[in-house]
């Protein structure tokens, strides 16, 4: 049996070739970072600044960034905008990743169990994420947001409900493809039950679009919580967010435009580089790759 | 064949390819050299990996650029093909050299007609107007027997049978008259029967136009059917070229000495009713291992252990929002047979008649219409869940893609003792000691517990996988199509697992396979199944040595003889295509009734191919 | 072939009971329910509610109330707005056009420039040309339309004063070129996310055709790089391309909608917003209700324009 001698050379980083190929993508690794500053400073920033973010101070309106103490300057009550900016970051991002919990916990179980059962739950289950998907996103969040006390947890529910049906249309998709796996198939043979199959032999299989889509959904959250509250139906003053930090803006572009650039910065940065590490995590955890 | 003494039309010379990027180059062909006169077939062999596709792809420069670095010479014609300018280098392609591929499902554009495909290259290389283009298209498919030619000018290749668009891609081939038409593994993916029809086209049609053919294969069998020459490779290396007769009557290399003797041969197996391991021979060397091969007989016989009785199994196609009953597809009807423990039958046919269905219907993995399973006396098919978790036990499977069937993210420890203590048969240390003694008796080493399958070759992970199925200690393995996508040298070794196991454990195999050859080797009986029907079903002796079924006569007589002093080159190649089991929904399986040809030896009493 | 539109058709219908009934799910959350107007403004005792309620017929059970809504809905009936008494649909047909406008206008901008940076990118994979269109499209698509719309009112109309900062036209001027001017802004606008969408997929799409057997096989027999590229990858990309656009159509809207509150656009998304600031649900449910037929529609379109294109299909024999 010559044939069975040992397996196929051990490569230097076959034990995490996943993380290899992360770190190959520089995108990515600048998205982590970038995430990685972000949230450090919201969490930190606001106990090293000497204003805080409510205070008033009519005497300093529209004071110009770089212009004096206040770093970004201030806005229309004379509240330091860094300071607002940091403190909205908390709400904002602490949003975006509980959103994406919610939403990933709500389209795995549905996607799960469409694609391991099918049939009639299957087919119901899933002509109602088809239903959902066809209300424009932002138009049910606002119909809805209208309708309830826009508080933070109120806000991180809704978002989840709109947004959990991608994820449920990836997992039922895995599912449906790896129940007929020949492992599964092997699994089943031998007698394992249906929880087992689902959770032993397809869920960790299927991780790889769940962990991409969960990166993307926590961009597409925090974009949604400042498309809301952007038009006046999310998060409501005095609580910062940086979508309701631009809420006011428009009306003093001409003469105070750091206000709008600013908020608008801060979230372009952090949706893009969510998307960058999702990118990142697909080609990194792109199972072609591993032959 | 005509003048072999010209200079050559193709010659390779010291052939150099690598891939990669930036600086990183990888090496595949080192140092490649042979030629192929006009008028000549020269085959091209090796198993995967040895480098003969990628030959054939930088002869027509189709290896992406950049990615791709070629060295050495290529010369057609007396012109240096990587020096050629891209015009020069379009004429060449499809002009002078044509090539057909292995995949014909995709290797036609699908949103094109058939026609149109083959009067683009007329209208290319041949400047002939829309209608002359026309007309030529259809006398092509005259040529390559495409009955109905007008009809099949304006169909999409989706409409076609594999066969049928392997047909097409040599009318394309043809379209200019090329010198030289290079055939990459182009009927790897097509029946057996296909196969030889199609074998037999290429031979006809190089004879007519003169052309020299440059065939690559992985199957001794093809290449005994169709060369002139032979230039066998290795791991990008030249290990031994000469006239087929000679390398199949003389070979020089080992490599080459332990391929041939790792071809099934049929008919090798006249006069023995037990089955035979096959003889390994060292790849370097070539000299025969020593693996005690008959030390011990075959497996016999014993108890009755599985019946099966009038099993159906029909799918049901809906159309329309009402889904609506528009068809069904009989995939197994009224198929009865049996098993004695420590004993193989093997389910043999081509794609589509029933042979995997019919392995997931004993198991019960899909729910079969009607009939009855009994093992050791008990209809599985009337089991409740608890029952038929107890009886699966006892029946496991192996299946035939060694890349899925073992959960990637699992050490391959854990997927063996995962049967186990699904069932409890175990603690998890015994199941790990289990797993060792397993590990060994596939032919593996037990410290490789710890790996996952993605560091396993596709050999090792049907071992792994004979390993899992036997941790439940079954009476009969379901082992469906489990050697087809081997090597044919890991094939053997495979096989003789099988027997070796089959003879200390007294496991009982139902064999699925589409190889003639393989089954000849493993199996105590044999039933051929065509359209879900069990149309002759004997002794492996009497089935393959004495065939009665028309269907079965077709089948045997298309199976490449890896001989070429017996070659078939006259033989009357049938044209049929294989039918489909797709039926009306109003279709009543019309009653059959078996004729015996000697005691045990079935067939079918109506002519159904 | 009529099969297949057969199917669709009847999985069209099942889709739009579905999303009527989420719909009126969501209309019958609202606190107070379909009264809430009334509860909201004070001015009725629940004495008045309840006989309100009694007269509407709110109080017998959901599933009778939806079949009854449902038809109405079928006839054209959606109801009437609080605001000022017009019938919904009268008031959603009068925003209709100028929202088609801008998505149409904005779509044609995308597809083009979508499909030309996707082919191009496919075919110099890894090129300077490609690395800067992925990392444009990735920015692109995490840019926040309304910030954007910001940035380029505050550019284009406020620092260069080349383009409106608003509304479909001049009052007074509503000739050709003055629409037009009027529309740069919020179709560019518009248009970043879905150019960005389009030229992800288009690349992505082109890539997987460029690698097939069938391309190989047209360069195996001659046929040159250009014509490989518009004869025979050219089709096979953009055929899954129709279905993209179908599925792209709810983003759009609700592109749409945040492009029409920045830059004043009398269309459907301004007209939801101001609804739900004056909580008037009939036009508030009747929009939601609308986009939804419109995006469901579009699939529709979308699957028979597929049908149409893609021989597998409409030639199945």
């Amino acid at each position: 049996m010559t044939e069975a001698v040992s397996p196929a050379p051990n490569r230097k980083l076959a034990r995490w070739p996943v993380a290899q190929r992360f770190a190959d993508h520089r995108l990515a690794l600048f998205g982590l970072a970038t995430i990685i500053v972000l949230a450090f400073s919201c969490l930190v920033g606001p106990w090293l600044l000497p204003f805080s973010d409510t205070h008033i101070d009519m005497q300093s309106r529209f004071a110009a960034p770089f212009s004096g103490s206040h770093v970004f300057g201030t806005d229309m009550m004379g509240r330091d905008t860094l300071a607002r900016l940091l403190m909205a970051g908390r709400i904002s991002l602490s949003i975006g990743f509980s959103a994406m919990a919610v939403s990933m916990v709500i389209g795995v179980s549905v996607g799960l169990i469409a694609g391991f059962y099918g049939g009639a739950i299957g087919a119901v289950l899933m002509r109602f994420v088809d239903a959902m998907l066809c209300f424009p996103s932002i138009f049910l969040l606002l119909a809805i947001s209208a309708l309830v006390s826009p508080t933070v947890p109120a806000i991180i529910f809704l978002i989840a409900m709109t947004s959990w049906m991608e994820v449920a249309r990836v997992v039922e998709a895995q599912t449906r493809s790896l129940r007929t796996r020949e492992y599964t198939l092997a699994a089943h043979s031998y007698g394992a039950s249906s929880s087992r199959l689902m959770f032993r032999e397809i869920l960790p299989n299927a991780i790889a679009p769940i962990v991409v889509a969960a990166t993307l959904n926590v961009a597409n959250a925090i974009l949604a919580e400042s498309y809301i509250s952007f038009l006046g139906f999310g998060i409501q003053p005095p609580t910062p967010s940086w979508g309701n930090m631009l809420n006011s803006a428009q009306t003093y572009l001409t003469s105070a435009p750091w206000l709008a650039i600013i908020p608008g910065a801060a979230i372009t940065l952090a949706v893009t580089s969510f998307n960058f590490i999702g990118d990142g995590m697909r080609d990194a955890l792109d199972p072609r790759a591993d032959h | 064949m005509i003048e072999k003494t010209q200079s050559p039309i193709l010659r390779v010379d010291d052939l150099r390819v690598a891939f990669g990027a930036r600086k990183k180059w990888t090496e595949v062909i080192h140092g490649l050299s042979f030629d192929v006169n006009p008028g000549e077939t020269v085959a091209l062999v090796g198993e995967s990996g040895s480098g003969k596709s990628v030959t054939a792809m930088s002869i027509l420069g189709l290896l992406p650029p950049g990615q791709a670095r070629i060295e050495g010479n290529i010369i057609f014609e007396g012109r240096e093909i990587p020096q050629l300018s891209p015009d020069e280098m379009r004429r060449l392609r499809g002009g002078d050299i044509a090539m057909i591929f292995q995949e014909p499902m995709t290797s036609l554009n699908p949103v094109m007609t058939c026609g149109n495909q083959i009067a683009e290259s007329l209208a290319i290389h041949r400047g002939l107007d829309t209608r002359a283009a026309r007309a030529e298209t259809l006398r092509l498919f005259d040529r390559v027997r495409i009955s109905d030619a007008e009809r099949r000018f304006s169909d999409y290749p989706h409409n076609l049978s594999g066969g049928m668009r392997q047909r097409i891609m040599i009318a394309m081939a043809l379209a200019c008259k090329p010198k030289m038409l290079i055939a990459d593994e182009p009927t790897t993916a097509l029946d057996v029967t296909i196969q030889a029809q199609i074998l037999s086209l290429v031979k006809e049609l190089q004879e007519d136009e003169g052309m020299a053919v440059l065939f690559i294969t992985h199957d001794m069998g093809v290449v005994a059917e169709v060369s002139d020459r032979t230039v066998v490779m290795r791991n990008g290396d030249l290990v031994e070229t000469g006239t087929t007769a000679d390398i199949f009557g003389a070979p020089k290399a080992g490599y080459t000495r332990s391929l041939l003797s790792a071809v099934p041969r049929l008919g090798s197996m006249a006069g023995e009713s037990l089955p035979r391991k096959f003889q390994i021979y060292s790849r370097n060397s070539g000299e025969a291992e020593d693996i005690k091969i008959n030390e011990t007989p075959a497996s016999a016989p014993g108890a009755p252990l599985l019946k099966v009785q009038g099993l159906t199994t029909r799918f049901t196609l809906r159309k329309g929002i009402l889904g609506r009953v528009a068809g069904r597809v009989h995939a197994v009807e009224n198929v009865s047979f049996d098993i004695r423990s420590g004993e193989t039958l093997a389910l043999v046919g081509e794609s589509g008649c029933g042979k995997s269905t019919t392995g997931h219907s004993v198991l019960r993995l899909t729910e079969p219409d009607a009939g009855t399973v009994n093992l050791n006396g008990e209809n599985v098919l009337e089991m409740d869940k608890d029952k038929l978790r107890q009886a699966r036990r006892r029946m496991q499977m192996i299946f035939q893609d060694p890349y899925s069937s073992l959960n990637p993210r699992r050490s391959v420890g854990n997927s063996i003792i995962e049967p186990m203590l699904v069932n409890g048969l175990a603690t998890r240390e015994e199941a790990h000691y289990k797993a060792r003694e397993l590990m060994t008796q596939v032919g593996l080493l037990p410290d490789t517990l710890e790996r996952y399958p993605h560091q396993f070759s596709g050999g090792q992970r049907q071992r792994i996988c004979i390993a899992r199925a036997l941790s439940l200690e079954p009476d009969l393995i379901v082992a469906d199509e489990s050697v087809s996508a081997l090597d044919v040298s890991v094939k053997a070794q495979v096989v003789n697992l099988m027997l070796d196991l089959q003879q200390r454990l007294g496991i009982a195999y139902l064999f699925i396979s589409h190889d003639m050859a393989v089954v000849e080797r493993v199996a105590h009986r044999v039933a051929v199944m065509y359209l879900g029907e069990i149309v002759e079903i004997g002794t492996r002796e009497a089935v393959l040595g004495n065939p009665q079924h028309p269907y079965t006569k077709r089948l045997l007589s298309a199976v490449p003889v890896a001989d070429p002093s017996r070659r078939h080159v006259s033989r009357v190649i049938d044209e049929r295509e294989i039918q489909s089991p797709i039926r009306q929904p109003d279709y009543v399986p019309p009653s059959r009734s078996y004729l015996e040809a000697a005691p045990g030896h079935m067939y079918l009493d109506a002519d159904i191919s | 072939m009529a099969t297949f539109l057969l199917r669709r058709f009847g999985q069209a219908v099942i889709l739009l009971i579905v999303v009527s009934m989420i719909g009126f799910t969501i209309l019958h959350l609202a606190p107070g329910g379909p009264l809430s107007q009334y509860a909201v403004d004070g001015s009725m005792t629940q004495a008045d509610l309840d006989r309100l309620a009694d007269q509407l017929g709110l109080n017998r059970p959901l599933p009778v109330q939806y079949g009854e809504w449902f038809l109405r809905m079928l006839q054209g009936d959606w109801g009437v707005s609080y605001r000022d008494r017009q019938p919904v649909l009268d008031i959603i047909f009068s925003h209709l056009g100028a929202t088609l406008e801008l998505m149409l206008t904005a779509t044609v901008i995308a597809v083009v420039l979508g499909v030309w940076i996707g082919t191009l990118g496919a075919i110099r994979r890894y090129s300077f040309f490609d690395s800067l269109a992925t990392v444009g499209a990735m920015v692109a698509l995490s840019i926040p339309t309304f910030w954007f719309g910001l940035i380029v009112i505050y550019v284009f109309s406020v620092g260069l004063d080349w383009l409106p900062s608003g509304n479909r036209y001049t009052i007074g001027d509503g000739s050709f070129w003055n629409r037009v001017h009027h529309l740069v802004g919020p179709s560019i606008v518009l248009a970043l996310v879905s150019t960005a969408v389009w030229s992800r997929y288009m690349r992505s799409s082109m890539l997987d055709v460029i690698n097939q057997d069938y391309i190989r096989t047209a360069r195996a027999k001659g046929v040159s790089e250009r014509r490989i590229l518009f004869r025979h990858a050219m089709r096979n990309a953009l055929l899954p391309m129709i279905t993209i656009a179908g599925v792209q159509l709810p983003v759009l809207l609700s592109g749409a909608l945040v492009t029409e509150t920045v830059f004043t656009w009398p269309g459907m998304g301004r007209l939801f917003l101001d609804s739900i600031s004056y909580r008037d649900y009939p036009v508030v449910m009747g929009v939601l209700m609308f986009s939804a037929v419109i995006v469901l529609l579009g699939n529709l379109l979308a699957d028979l324009l597929y049908s149409v294109a893609d021989p597998r299909i409409s030639r199945q024999s």
